[in-house]
């Protein structure tokens, strides 16, 4: 045989990179698809939660007045001058609002401080302000005199923070003491470690359930499998709010369940079932034994039923040989799902507000909080950005010790 | 199977985001007016967008929010603006306004009355106290009982709401700390007046949690105004807390056994607010002016809304007056969208813990 040519080799070659070339085109909207709906927000999210120039643009001279600042006193009145200028003309186009916010976030009302005075000095002109702007604002309010505030101020003015994870762990940064446990209010890391127990729980429960299910329909003929399947896909394809309502209706005081137990006599008083965590476990199982059914149910059609024959013909008990043999072989798919199940149910948001109550408060739902009601769009993408790494920080040990290469979706 | 569900995933996706642009095209040619949907937004769907689609010859995209200054800050910020006017609860609006997310309206479009009254005397002051908005109505956040799970004893004062001993059951409020805090106090014997200066202390806010710790157990919470008629109904709790026209509107249409409680009720208004950069602000402008006239206005006690012109008074279906929160003025306060843009955020952040605890 003799080799190839140079021109062959270089024929092959560029009729082998056309056909990568092709296929890459083929690949291309999807790829556009993804960096513009998935990759791009949540680079955007992860650059939002450190970098936030909003005061440093707003106040920049009066930042950089406050660097000769020595954090103990309130700043001299050269300082003080340049912002009563720099809220008058802030006042004057109207954006003195976000100011007062950012400075209300490091000290609760601050807001309608900062408001009243721009309010009061929009109205005198600047000349008179680069005079006595110091001592109009220190009459103005006494809270312009509280060094604290002056701190907060020269933090908020920085562009890149990480201020946002400190409060997203329940910390803070004093003036005197450095980083500490925050002192009015703790709530982060309770949200973060529920929201971990509930979506473990709902793991355990859906698979417990999925596991002997999936286990039926593998070993039913064909037709009669997709016939069940069906069953398992309807509620699937159901809408979301229509099963979580459903179940609103099933657990109310009121509602199916308590009628009929209290019918047939068997409690007289009905039980409190649903605004619980209780509901939020059932609904949510509920809503996601899909994913574990199916993934379970793909890779168990997928076993040749002759190893568990070998293994009995061959003298196990039928125990032993569904744990040794069927069950390791099983296992992609188990984690498949279990993986799929406990990422959802981390970031899951409708169901626990629509019928977890109080008790079934997760994560999510501050993080709504945070971007609905409280504006603070920068401390919802550090809560978000730390499920983010919390939820990779999860895949990584189950890598380490179970392996990513076993999942398999079907 | 898993790849078959990525295709319709991925299908589903782009249909969606055809929608999206489908609704995008079609919204450059009409004014786009949001507002809270409901028995409310039908009532502004026959008063005001009909009517004003009819008399001009303007197109209007009528859609529903949730409230919340979200949306409208992402399109502001984005500078994708699909929203032109907007319906706010006055307790959002200052934060917006100061943001500067909404256009200023120049008061003198309004026109006078239709007895004649000019605008600035005919509306009620609050209705003009904001440069980006113009009030059109006044609702108010009540609770209320329902005739047939109450038993024999009464609600009638906001502290019978956490006297647990004198009406057992579960009462219902919504999961913030808006009108919760305040209703606490309230029923702690402060002074409607002394409300919020205590509420902005740290010993008053204690004072508000401490009372509402005495009902924590009996509390049932719901995220949407919409919920509460239901619970009411079904017997989910004894008394519940909502916007005075979802339970005027379910005692009206559906003959509902409700009693509503006016005794320490917390009042508010709604405005119609331009979201800044808005192409149609003219147009808006327009609609605004219109939209606050003393007839469509005077459709709003349909739904147990009060009118903020006196001159709508006389032309509105009288059988309501009794209904609306205008009449109960004396009972109760008003919301206090200064204390909320303040202490809105910290507050909500303790109330989360306080619910955790």
């Amino acid at each position: 045989m003799s080799t190839l040519t140079r021109t062959e080799a270089s024929q092959a070659s560029s009729a082998r990179n056309k056909k990568r070339l092709t296929a890459f085109l083929f690949v291309v909207p999807l790829l556009i698809f993804i960096l513009l709906s998935f990759v791009a927000p949540i680079a955007s999210m992860l650059w939002r939660s450190v970098h936030h120039p909003t005061v440093a643009t707003l106040i920049p001279l009066t930042l950089s007045e406050l660097q000769r600042w020595d954090g103990k006193t309130v700043p001299d009145q050269q300082t003080l001058n340049v912002f009563a200028q720099e809220l008058h003309s802030l006042a004057k186009v109207r954006e003195s609002g976000k100011l007062a916010e950012e400075i209300n976030r490091a000290s609760a009302g601050m807001s309608s401080v900062v408001k009243s005075t721009a309010r009061k000095i929009s109205r005198l002109d600047s000349q008179q302000l680069a005079q006595q702007g110091g001592e109009i604002l220190l009459k103005s309010h006494r809270k312009w005199s509280r060094p604290d505030i002056w701190f907060a101020i020269q933090r908020a003015g920085k562009p890149y923070t990480y201020d946002y994870y400190l409060t997203a762990l329940d910390l803070e940064l004093d003036q005197e003491h450095g980083i500490q446990v925050r002192e009015d209010t703790q709530i982060y890391l309770q949200l973060y470690s529920k929201t971990l127990s509930m979506a473990l729980v709902i793991t355990i429960f859906c698979a417990l359930l999925g596991y002997p299910l999936a286990y039926y329909l593998a070993r039913l003929p064909e037709n009669r499998a997709n016939l069940l399947l069906v069953l398992v896909l309807l509620p699937f394809w159901t809408s979301l709010l229509v099963r979580t309502t459903a179940w609103i209706a099933l657990l109310q005081t009121n509602g199916v369940i308590n009628s009929f137990l209290l019918g047939i006599g068997v409690i007289s008083q009905p039980f409190e079932m649903l605004y619980t965590s209780f509901a939020t476990v059932v609904a949510m199982t509920h809503i996601l034994l899909p994913f574990m059914i199916l993934p379970l149910y793909s890779v168990m059609r997928g076993i040749d039923p002759s190893y568990l024959r070998a293994a009995l013909s061959l003298g196990a008990r039928p125990i032993p040989a569904f744990a040794r043999i069927y069950f390791p072989m099983t296992l992609p798919g188990l984690s498949a799902g279990a993986l799929l199940v406990f990422i959802i149910s981390v970031g899951y948001y409708i169901t626990p507000a629509l019928v977890g109550g109080t008790d079934g408060q997760m994560i999510s739902n501050i993080i709504a909080f945070h971007m609905q009601r409280s504006n603070n769009w920068e401390l919802a993408a550090a809560l978000g950005s730390l499920l983010l790494a919390l939820i990779l920080l999860l895949y990584w040990l189950y890598d380490r010790f179970v392996g990513a290469s076993n999942i398999k979706l079907g | 199977m898993a790849r078959t569900l990525t295709t319709r995933f991925s299908t589903f996706a782009l249909a969606a985001a055809l929608g999206t642009a489908s609704f995008a095209a079609s919204a450059e040619e009409t004014l786009t007016v949001v507002s809270w949907g409901g028995a409310y937004g039908a009532a502004q769907q026959k008063h005001v967008i009909d009517p004003f689609q009819k008399d001009t010859g303007n197109k209007v995209l009528f859609e529903d929010y949730t409230g919340g200054v979200a949306e409208i800050k992402a399109q502001v910020e984005s500078g994708n603006i699909q929203w032109d006017v907007v319906d706010f609860e006055v307790i959002d609006l200052e934060r917006a306004c100061s943001e500067g997310l909404l256009e200023t309206i120049p008061h003198d479009i309004l026109p006078a009355g239709i007895d004649g009254v000019p605008a600035d005397k005919d509306f009620i002051p609050e209705a003009l106290a904001s440069e980006c908005a113009v009030g059109n109505i006044v609702w108010s956040v009540v609770f209320a009982y329902n005739e047939k799970t109450i038993g024999d004893t009464k609600a009638a004062s906001i502290s019978d709401f956490f006297d647990t001993s004198k009406i057992p059951g579960k009462r219902a409020l919504r999961k913030r700390p808006q009108v919760n805090m305040e209703w606490a106090l309230l029923a702690d014997g402060v002074a409607p007046g002394d409300v919020y200066e205590m509420l902005s202390t740290p010993e008053g806010q204690a004072r508000a949690f401490a009372k509402l710790d005495t009902i924590k157990q009996d509390i049932v919470w719901f995220d949407s105004w919409s919920q509460a008629p239901q619970l009411l109904n079904d017997g989910g709790a004894v008394l519940v807390q909502s916007a005075n026209g979802r339970f005027y509107d379910a005692i009206r249409q559906e003959k509902k056994p409700f009693v509503i409680v006016w005794d320490g009720h917390v009042y508010d208004l709604d405005a119609w607010a331009i979201v800044k950069g808005s192409e149609k602000k003219d147009l808006a402008l327009k609609f605004i002016a219109y939209a606050t006239g003393s007839k469509p206005l005077a459709g709003m006690p349909d739904v147990a809304y009060g009118p903020t012109r006196k001159s709508s008074m006389p032309l509105a279906d009288q059988s309501a007056a009794p209904h609306l929160p205008t009449a109960h003025l004396d009972k109760g306060m008003q919301a206090g969208s200064d204390f909320w843009a303040d202490y809105g955020e910290s507050l909500g952040e303790k109330f989360n813990e306080w619910l955790l605890k």
